[in-house]
This record gives C-alpha cells, structure tokens and sequence, in this order.
C-alpha cells in the first residue's frame, strides 16, 4: 500500500492520526497511570494501601452521597489533574518571568517528541504504526533527549534562589554524563543491526531472535550465543544510563527531598509543576520503549504471526495489528514497573558516586563491549 | 522542501542569529544560538539530509550549548550586561558586513554556475549515514583518523593546562 503515501495530504492525515493516537490515548494516559502505579505499587513495597478509593465525588453536584463504586482508586489520576488545574498559579516575585514560563514547556515537548520515531506497532490500515519512518531513528532520539536539558537547566536558574540552581548545575552534569554512556552502550546493538532504523532494528529482531533473547526465532547460532553477552552488557549499562537520564532514583540528585528541597522545581506550583512531572514520566515511557524496541524485539511476540502491508487491511489483519500495539505496550508497561519497583527498592546514591559510576565504570565499560562487538561480528560468521 | 517552510526557518534563523549580537543579556544570547541551531538543522531536514541536520542538534544543541549555558550561568556574568556599545566599532563591523556582502553577490554573478539554478534533487530516499560512513572509511581514512588524533591531542592538552596543581 506504498502508493498511497503518494498523496501528500493523505500522508498528513495519517500522520496526524498517528501522533494524536499516541499521545491522547496512549501516552498521556499511560503517564497518568504510571503516576499511580507508582504510587500503589510503593505502598506495596511498604505494607501500605496507597490511593484505593477515589470514586465520583457525587455529593459535590448536589446528591445526598458519593456514587460508591470499585474502582480501586482507578479515578484518582483524573482527580490529580483536576487537582492541579484548579489549583492557584502562583509566580513568585523573584524569578526571571520568561524563562521561568518557558521552563516547563521544554522539559514536557522534548520527552513527547522522542516518540514520533519509536515503531510501536506493525501494520495497520495499510500503514506502517511509526509516525515518521526516518533512516536516523535513535540518533534522532538521543538529539531530542539530549535538548530536553534545557527546560531543567532554565528553570534551576531561572527561579532565582539556591535549591533549584543547585538542582538545574546537579542535573546538566549529571545528563551530559550519562548520555555518553548511553550512546556508547547503544553502539554494540546498531553493529549488530546494522541499521540505525528503528523499524529495521526489530525487522531484524524478528527474523533472527531478540536481541536479548536470541532463541525467539526457534534456533541458536553459535554467532548468536557469543554476542548474546556483550549485548546483555549493552543492556544493562544502556538501563543504568537511562535511569540516570530520566532523573529516577537511585540517581534523582536533581531533586534530592533530603538536600535540595525539591530541587529545579522548587519554585513552580499547580499546572507548571505538573508539567515537569509529566515530562519526568513521559521520558520515562520513551526509554522504556527505547529499551523494548533495541532489545525485547518491539511489537514482535515469536508465536504470533506478522503483517504485511497487504494483510493489515482485512479483519484477522487489522486484530493482529491491534495485538502488536497492545503487546508492544505491555512490554513497556513491565518495563515501567521495573522502574518504579528500582525506585522504591534502592537508597539514593551521592553525587561523586553518580559521578565515579558514570565515567569511571560504564563509559569503559560501554567502550570495551564495542570492541568485543566488533571482535565477534568480524571472527565468528 | 516547500518554499513557504524554507523561507519561514531561514527568517526566523537569522533572527535568532542577529539576536545572539543584539542581546545583552548572556543566557538570551546563548538560548538565540540555540533557536538558530534548530532552525539550521530543519533547514538541513528539509534537504533530506537527516543525518547531519540530527548531528548539528545532537553535537551542538544537546551538547555544545548546554555546556556554554552551564558556564554562564556559573560566572554570573553581570559585567556584559552593563557594557556600553562603542560606536565606532559597531560602524566598523557594520561596513566589514555590508563589504563582504557585496563582495560575495558579485563573486556569484561572474561566473555561470553561480546564475544557474540548482539541480533537483533526486527523489530515492538516500541512505546518508551509510554513505557518509562508507566515503570517510574507505576514501579518506588516513585523514579522518589524523583528525580524531588531533582532536584527543588537543583534549589532553586542554586538559592538562586547566589542571590545578595539589599542593
């Protein structure tokens, strides 16, 4: 079905249909939910109940009682953005205005965008499930990433007093660092590929096994078993960057309670503050998606049958596409709960050990696993 | 590229550029580079040279500039804001511009290439990063990698001049 991306404006449209389905029905809500599996899955760890009972808060339109309902406190991120938009906006007097505007915004657009590359899904309607298909894909994320410094950095400063600066210096040296190793440690996994496509890295995946699961194609090369561990290495040190890059414990030095208040977002209230927490959560999905498409093999499950473009426009077609999607998700779900069950699991670390840990070990750690990559791919066929 | 994209991201290029000059404040001029940076890699975007257009944000944007950002907010520079503009030099720099300006329109119009038209591109989506990986390993390898020699030479040496002794 290439010949329709021939018109240009039917290309738009799907375009825009894409990039509307990914962010107002699956990203954002999946951030909302985050929040509060973040919070019910803490209250796990620490013998608590979290949020359980948020229901419809009847009485305030003038019935006798709340509509008792089970949601099992399902309504309680729709009462936390209700929340933060009625809450008052307050400016404080000693900030630089503009930036201190500005600030949110580029912590939020930044996280957003990294997902136009992302594949997460494969055929459906005849249309590739990948807003823009382009040869640079993960360069393209780390780029994007890479800007999303900005809005910490200009809020930190911007805010005019001593945590949030702290926490905005805190978090440049500490992202400029840690996208080295990120890099780095994505190297060995675009050598084994070959490609620096998003969508030919699990085509890829899905012809000769995951990566990180090499037997997934119902064989085992020799070839497959002796890269399996310099890409497992790849895994974890590219994980640890990540963690490090989305500002999550054990390396949230940014925004340490215990020494900095709440670090760069000190100063910001309501709407404002919820954008950085938005943006943390959102560049949270976008490197767990990142992981699943380098290593867990995207959309692809190893009993499921794949779409062509051809296929993709009948019934069964059409219901395994929407499969793709939702095992593509479910991946990353699980992903997002790794991350927060490290959160509440780990203490914090110090900001010279974040620092050791970065240049010290992952960078050569990164360096060396290139090396090994490249030794393999060129002696074993 | 539609024309309308290629003169809406030149504009605001160069408006960003010229706000690097005209600012007083650091932080605007430093953030203006960053705005210009972008509009310069759409620009390359729109040629359908992904590659070097993701590299200028990834080099520049993401890393460059966050480093100037960070020392600029660091040193606090109160003096740049208080400074006067000396007149004379802003005449000077104005006529060094005009000069080549004009120097460079009249070096595009005496010779023909200069007048013609640029070729269409063609339409097969090109394989960049391929290619440039491909024409630096094989054709110029032995000053590529000079090049990456001279780069640690010099990164050691910056390294080691900056370099508190102990005492």
């Amino acid at each position: 079905m290439d010949f329709l991306n021939d018109i240009p404006w039917l290309l738009m449209l799907s375009s825009v249909a894409k990039t509307l389905f990914l962010i107002f029905l699956v990203v954002l809500p999946l951030v909302s939910y985050t929040v509060y599996a973040e919070r019910r899955v803490s209250a796990l760890i620490q013998d608590r109940l979290g949020p359980n009972r948020t229901g419809f808060p009847t009485s305030l339109l003038g019935f006798k009682s709340d509509l008792q309902l089970y949601l099992g406190g399902l309504g309680q991120p729709i009462a936390d953005a209700v929340k933060f938009l009625l809450k008052e906006e307050f400016t404080p007097g000693h900030v630089n205005k503009f930036y201190f505007w500005m600030a949110p915004v580029l912590a939020m657009v930044p996280a957003l965008s990294t997902l136009a590359v992302l594949p997460f899904g494969n055929y459906m309607f005849g249309q590739k499930m990948v807003v823009a298909d382009v040869n640079v894909g993960i360069l393209y994320v780390f780029a994007i990433a890479s800007v999303g410094v900005y809005g910490i950095v200009l809020a930190g400063w911007s805010s005019n007093s001593k945590y949030p600066f702290l926490g905005g210096i805190r978090s440049t040296s500490q992202m400029i660092s840690y996208e080295l190793s990120l890099g780095l440690s994505a190297v060995p996994v675009l050598m084994i590929i070959g490609d620096l496509n998003l969508s030919e890295a699990i085509r890829y995946q899905v012809e000769n096994g995951w990566l990180l699961l090499p037997f997934t194609d119902g064989k085992l090369t020799l070839r497959e078993v002796l890269l399996w561990f310099p890409v497992f290495v790849s895994f974890v040190v590219f994980t640890i960057s990540m963690f490090a890059e989305t500002n999550r414990l054990p390396f949230d030095l940014p925004e340490s309670e215990t020494e900095l208040v709440a670090g760069y977002h000190t100063e910001y209230s309501s709407m404002k503050f919820a954008l950085f927490f938005l943006g943390e959560y959102a560049a949270m999905i976008a490197g767990s998606s990142l992981i699943v498409v380098l290593f867990l093999g995207g959309w692809h499950l190893p009993f499921l049958p794949v779409n062509t473009a051809e296929t993709s426009l009948t019934l069964a077609g059409g219901l395994l596409g929407l499969i793709h999607i939702t095992v593509f998700f479910a991946k990353v779900v699980v992903l997002l709960l790794c991350f927060i069950w490290v959160r509440w699991t780990l203490p914090r670390f110090r900001f010279d050990q974040l620092m050791k840990l970065g240049w010290l070990y992952l960078f050569e750690i990164a360096l060396v696993n290139i090396f090994i990559t490249a030794a393999v791919i060129a002696f074993v066929k | 590229m539609s024309p309308i994209l290629f003169w809406l991201f030149t504009a605001l290029m160069l408006a960003f550029g010229t706000s690097v000059v005209l600012n007083r404040d650091p932080v605007a001029s430093a953030l203006s580079l960053v705005a210009s940076f972008l509009c310069l890699s759409a620009l390359f975007v729109g040629l359908d040279a992904f590659f070097i257009g993701v590299i200028q944000i990834l080099v520049y944007a993401g890393a460059v500039m966050v480093l100037f950002l960070f020392i600029i907010m660091l040193l606090d520079l109160k003096a740049e804001q208080r400074r006067q503009f000396n007149r004379l030099s802003l005449a000077g720099g104005g006529a060094v511009a005009v000069g080549f300006m004009f120097e460079l329109l009249h070096v595009l119009n005496s010779f023909s290439i200069g007048k013609n038209p640029f070729p269409p591109l063609g339409v097969a989506r090109l394989d960049d990063v391929r290619q440039v990986g491909i024409t630096l390993f094989t054709q110029f390898n032995l000053p590529f990698q000079t090049v990456g020699v001279l780069v640690l030479v010099a990164s050691v040496g910056v390294i080691v001049l900056s370099r508190r002794e102990l005492k």
